[in-house]
């Protein structure tokens, strides 16, 4: 094990003097699958803004897969709670979207371009999308459109991704659904990922790691390793091991939000 | 606009046409109305077949100006729209500068034109591209300005240039804005070439007008006036129609051609 996103004592204030992380440490091992959960505000989008190059810290330094972060990395899978889709291209051209841009897939898009849509297509499948390559965005369920962007943020095999409130926005059913499927491409792929929250219950379940984060200027206050077996499961969630995590971080959140008033 | 309605809908501005030429027609009747102050419309209809052949002759010059002065308009929208799009720095430069320029009644600017070109064809153009590209520009711009942050996001972590932003999102995203800004302004290239007719040119149809007129031939002056709108309306559902074909994601239908 080597740590893969590496993040030493930063600082990042933003244009008007607000200081939004101020003395951040935090290492997320390679293959590791790392949650950031912490209260509104305290600075989470602005850590994946920080992680992927999208804005330099103020102060401190960045390093990713053992290089220091200068720009935009450029193989990074991103996925929001909003699925930004592109509602003029099919499911399918939207999943070639990485594809069109990531070096060096973009030169080879043209010869090879069967190969890549049939990996697309396999993917599609194991997210269980079968079928819908030709169908547009508004054509889609919410939960189906998330499932698209989130194999939009794979398909050129990133060694990193980065999820800010991926299923934020889903159904409680839907979003159980999705963490099974998440955790199943993660444990195919073994990817390095870091996925910010609101939802307790998702870090513990998609986690090896979970990070929580004081209120802002945000750093991080506590590390809770979570050594549930895997694959885990609905299951899972109602083991008493599961809840007791899921309590201690919640007794965390809350002394953080009193802590401010 | 191509999904089934009902037949009321699609008889509907027809009636309405009717409705407002009868309208017309009763009101001059009833208060007998003076023909040169405001011709019946049969008389109207009547004058039109008797100079079809002056009407044609001016309408289809006026068709050619609006449509050149139109077509440079796009050129130019669209390459000011991209520019003041995509660059931060173009934008804030020249947006007092466009502002100003809008705010400036065309008309005022047909007689420096006649200083520069003589009376003509080139006045007529240049106005019509003066009233027209702006909307186009407005539209480009506004498409292109819209990037959901979040879509940047996922596009820069993956190494995209400012480029590939703009032909993969920004393009086709502004499409629709595109083509809704045409509609608009290829009447207002009418309203342009016509100003410029009526101000310095002897052809078109507003010249046609402008003569008629002096001439106290109220009639034909009508007449040119519902040859424009004609022409108008004609133009408008023509890009109403390339707009739904072309940009049909935006409204959400199910059968349209895929842009790119
Ligand atoms: N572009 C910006 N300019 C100025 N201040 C900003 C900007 N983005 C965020 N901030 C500030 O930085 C702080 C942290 O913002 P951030 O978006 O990282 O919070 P967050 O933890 O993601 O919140 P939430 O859980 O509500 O999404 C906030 O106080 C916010 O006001
Ligand atoms: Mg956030």
């Amino acid at each position: 094990m080597h740590p893969f996103v590496e993040l030493d004592r930063v600082s990042l204030s933003y244009g008007g003097g607000t200081l939004a992380v101020d003395g951040l440490s935090l290492t997320v091992e390679q293959g590791q699958f790392a949650a950031v959960v912490g209260p509104s505000g305290c600075g989470k989008s602005t850590l994946m803004k920080l992680v992927t190059g999208l804005m330099p810290p103020t102060r401190g330094g960045v390093i990713v897969d053992g290089q220091e972060v200068a720009g935009p990395l450029k193989i990074c899978g991103m996925g929001f709670q909003n699925p930004t889709l592109l509602p003029w291209r099919t499911t399918l051209r939207n999943l070639m979207l990485p594809l069109e841009i990531v070096r060096p897939h973009r030169h080879k898009l043209r010869r090879e371009r069967a190969g890549y849509e049939a990996e697309a297509k396999r993917l599609l499948a194991s997210v269980g999308l079968a079928g819908f390559e030709d169908k547009f965005p508004w054509q889609l369920s919410g939960g189906m459109q998330q499932r698209v962007s989130l194999c939009r943020a794979l398909i050129h095999g990133p060694k990193l991704l980065m999820l800010d409130e991926p299923f934020g926005a889903l159904d409680a059913f839907t979003r159980e659904e999705l963490w099974a499927v998440l955790q199943d491409v993660w444990m195919e792929r073994r990817f390095t990922g870091i996925l910010v929250t609101h939802d307790l219950r998702e870090a513990v379940y998609l986690a090896d790691v979970v990070y929580v984060m004081t209120a802002r200027p945000g750093r991080v206050m506590s590390v809770h390793r979570i050594d549930l077996p895997r694959p885990r499961n609905l299951e899972t969630t109602f083991t008493p091991e599961f809840g007791r995590l899921v309590h201690a971080l919640r007794d965390e959140i809350s002394n953080v939000r009193e802590a401010v008033r | 606009m191509s999904r089934k309605r009902p037949a009321i809908q699609t008889l509907m501005p027809w009636l309405v046409v009717f409705g407002l030429f009868g309208a017309w027609e009763l009101a001059c009747i009833a208060f007998s109305v003076p023909e040169f102050v405001l011709p019946r419309p049969t008389v109207v209809f009547q004058t039109m077949a008797e100079f079809a052949g002056p009407l044609w002759q001016h309408s289809s010059y006026t068709l050619f100006t609006t449509v050149i002065g139109f077509a440079l308009a796009v050129i130019g929208g669209v390459l000011l729209g991209l520019a003041v799009g995509a660059s931060p720095l173009v934008y804030h430069g020249l947006y007092p500068v466009l502002i100003g320029f809008n705010a400036i009644p065309k008309v005022a600017i047909v007689p420096v034109l006649v200083v520069w070109f003589g009376i003509g064809t080139i006045p007529a153009i240049i106005t019509a591209f003066a009233i027209s590209f702006f909307p186009i520009a407005v539209n480009v711009a506004t498409g292109l300005a819209t990037l959901e942050p979040e879509l940047e996001d996922v596009l820069r972590s993956l190494g995209a240039s400012k480029l590939d932003i703009l032909l993969k999102v920004g393009l086709p995203r502004s499409l629709p804005y595109f083509f809704a800004s045409l509609k608009v302004a290829v009447t207002l290239a009418f309203v342009g070439s016509v100003i410029a007719e009526t101000v310095a040119s002897n052809e078109g149809i507003g010249y046609l007008m402008l003569q008629a007129s002096s001439r106290f031939q109220i009639p034909l002056v009508f007449a040119g006036l519902i040859v424009i709108a004609a022409m108008g309306v004609v133009m408008y559902f023509l890009f109403a129609a390339v707009e739904g074909r072309l940009t049909g994601w935006a409204t959400r239908k199910t059968e349209f051609a895929e842009v790119e």
